[in-house]
């Protein structure tokens, strides 16, 4: 047992003692993508948004396509992680922190949206409620200000669900290093100590963030299908938008924490710990998640087509068969024809395969949101006034730069913290110990394995 | 007596001509995109003549629709918007404070109409348009959001005149710049709280209808169409 925990240490603080080349040119190039969007925002600023390819009638395209599908990959994390230690499904372990920074990471991203997409971004803060002289506040009735609540209160509790956790390994890495690190994690650690006081609070406070979060993240996704479906605009104003998202978003989550367990397992020979059955039981929630997805574009479509309302059927046949045809096809396929077929067999529920399912669902979750946003807003009831969307190289920038960003956060934080809870899997280890009473002292005493 | 402004627009009245969405630019500094820009469908004309051909060929009938703010009762814009940019003034109208608009376009999303006008870029007028300009009306720089406002500024100036003149406001004395500049007449502006004033008239005209009226938006400008024709 010493042993195995003693190798187990080794192996998740080795990222972050030791640093090869590699690293550094994965952040610089990581760096140069960002860089690449924030070059692009500025010259936007600078010009005004017309330098996108928006115009009269499609006011809204990449910019908050962006935004939904970033806050959607945000419910891999903290919400699955929630629910799996919930549950207290043991293969959870060296997953939920993945997960967790994930949720932290997309969140940011996606809250960028709001304040990127402005004509004006500088005043961004007039959203906020706060104190002027003027006493003017947000208008509380805007799905535009319940966002900004929504999404305020999910970073902040997503940032203390990762957080949490990741003390008596911070406190770990204290104890392991010396100089400026020490110092660092120090403070980060809050003086943990490992005692059974502190073991059990860490464990309620855990447990009540856990039970909070959830209820939290499914009303932020549904708050922002209500950016939506509060308008009276064709294909928008449905009552099934709240759930359609919300399954969207942990649907997408769940491909993006697949495909991110897939790279830290390669990059970061965590082979011995994300093990083919932790990508097995992901691809079998990704397919159960497909299926429901599956079920809500079924469902919106046929009560749309058997109402025929004459507005909604403009927008319906311009993606069904129109314009957007092929767009909305490719969505189809790759986000429930290909996962469904692959993650049917227990054959093709492999690493590779779970992954290749999963990059077809990240491109198709966000497909289906530019999906839902365009075609509506180039086919509103008057015909006269119908136009088309062409997006033009600063939005497709500002796009990949989101994917450069989330990557070098990704990298950077698995760089200073370890992104497998170790302490999780050391107790994890001892199956005799699974009770949660056990657990709190078994766990102190394995904590303190320091060899 | 507090007013509530609407307006009637006789589409059997109606040519075509423009005239309304020439004056209407004239008269509220609303800038040209140049064709570039318009052929991007950036061009911003808060008052639109829109076209539409009715039959088969050869015996097509062409039907004008003037298309402005409809100035609705229940606006789907103003609650959208999260700064009170869009907002519903005491007389009825949809007001539209350019420098509390932080660009969201929400509104114009949420507008069934379409008749919401987004500065793309801080616009420009070429000499020697820039001495053209109305001084009684803002101008609106990059980035806000800009529609039809009923031309307020002549209301106010209007109702201030008449005001200290202690005289009540003659029916047909407020005129915004499209029913001013109308040759058909086919615009007409008054105030609907007055229940002898042509506009509340012909608003309960059976040829009266409201346009999109299934939504509930509950517009303030009622067009008029013949009823004897199929």
């Amino acid at each position: 047992m010493t042993d195995s925990a003693q190798k187990m240490t080794e192996d998740l603080l080795r990222p972050l003692l030791v640093t090869s080349w590699r690293f550094y040119v994965v952040v610089l190039v990581l760096f140069g993508i960002v860089l690449l969007g924030v070059g692009a925002f500025a010259y936007q600023v600078d010009r005004g948004i017309g330098v996108w390819g928006l115009n009269w009638p499609v006011f809204w395209a990449f910019d908050i396509t962006n935004f939904v599908f970033w806050i959607g990959i945000s419910h891999a994390g903290t919400l699955i992680s929630a629910i799996l230690r919930l549950v207290n499904a043991g293969w959870r372990r060296p997953v939920t922190r993945c997960a967790e920074v994930i949720t932290a990471f997309a969140l940011m991203i996606g809250a960028m949206f709001p304040i990127v997409h402005l004509g004006r971004p500088w005043l961004f803060f007039w959203l906020m409620p706060y104190p002027t002289e003027r006493q003017i506040w947000p208008n509380f009735r805007s799905p535009l200000v319940w966002d900004f609540f929504a999404i305020s209160t999910y970073l902040t509790g997503s940032l203390l669900f990762l957080y949490l956790p990741t003390i008596p390994d911070f406190a770990l890495v204290r104890d392991r290093t010396t100089g400026w690190r020490r110092k660092v994690y120090g403070a980060l650690a809050l003086g943990w100590r490992g005692t059974t006081r502190q073991w059990h609070r860490l464990e309620s406070a855990m447990q009540i963030m856990a039970i909070a979060i959830i209820p939290v993240a499914v009303s932020v996704h549904t708050i922002v299908s209500f950016d939506f479906s509060m308008a009276i605009v064709p294909m928008w104003h449905s009552t099934i938008f709240g759930p359609y998202f919300v399954a969207g978003a942990i649907f997408s989550g769940i491909a993006a924490l697949i495909i991110a367990m897939a790279a830290l397992r390669k990059f970061l020979h965590l082979e011995a710990y994300l093990h083919p059955v932790h990508f097995e039981n992901l691809g079998k929630l990704l397919l159960m998640m497909s299926l429901l997805w599956g079920y809500f574009v079924f469902a919106e479509r046929l009560t749309t087509w058997y109402g025929n309302e004459s507005s909604e059927m403009s927008v319906f046949w311009a993606t069904q068969r129109g314009s957007y045809a092929p767009l909305y096809w490719t969505m189809v396929t790759v986000n429930f024809i290909v996962p469904v077929f692959i993650l049917s067999f227990k054959k093709l529920r492999t690493v590779t395969g779970c992954v290749i399912a999963s990059c077809g669902v990240v491109a198709g979750m966000w497909l289906e949101r530019f999906l839902i946003i365009v075609p509506t807003l180039s086919h509103k009831y008057l015909s006269y006034s119908w136009g088309s969307y062409r997006p033009r190289i600063p939005e497709i920038l500002l796009l990949i730069a989101t994917f450069g960003a989330m990557g070098l956060l990704y990298v950077l934080f698995s760089k200073f913290v370890p992104i497998i809870s170790i302490w999780e899997l050391k107790v994890g280890e001892q199956p005799e110990i699974e009770d949660a009473e056990v657990t709190r002292d078994e766990a102190s005493t394995l904590w303190r394995t320091n060899p | 007596m507090s007013h509530r402004w609407g307006m009637v627009v006789d589409l059997d009245r109606c040519t075509g001509c423009e005239a309304c969405v020439v004056a209407c630019h004239a008269e509220n500094n609303i800038p040209t995109v140049g064709p570039a820009e318009a052929a991007r469908g950036r061009a911003m004309h808060w008052l639109r003549v829109e076209r539409y051909w009715e039959g088969e060929f050869p015996d097509v009938r062409l039907k004008f629709r003037p298309v402005l703010c409809q100035q609705c009762n229940a606006a789907p814009c103003e609650p959208v918007c999260p700064t009170y940019a869009s907002h519903h003034t005491e007389e009825g109208l949809n007001a539209q404070v350019y420098n509390r608009c932080i660009g969201t376009r929400y509104c114009a999303n949420a507008c069934s109409y379409n008749v919401r006008f987004f500065n793309f870029f801080n616009p420009v007028w070429e000499k020697p348009l820039h001495l053209q300009l109305n001084p009684d009306v803002s101008l609106r720089e990059v980035g806000v959001m800009e529609k039809c406002t009923f031309c307020v500024q002549r209301i106010k100036a209007k109702t201030q005149q008449v005001k200290a003149e202690n005289r009540e406001l003659k029916d047909g004395e407020l005129k915004p710049a499209c029913a001013q500049s109308c040759p058909a007449t086919a615009i007409l502006f008054g105030d609907l709280n007055d229940p002898e004033s042509q506009v509340s008239r012909l608003s309960r005209s059976s040829r009266g209808e409201k346009l999109l009226e299934e939504l509930g938006t509950l517009p303030n400008i009622t067009y008029l169409k013949g009823q004897a024709e199929a």
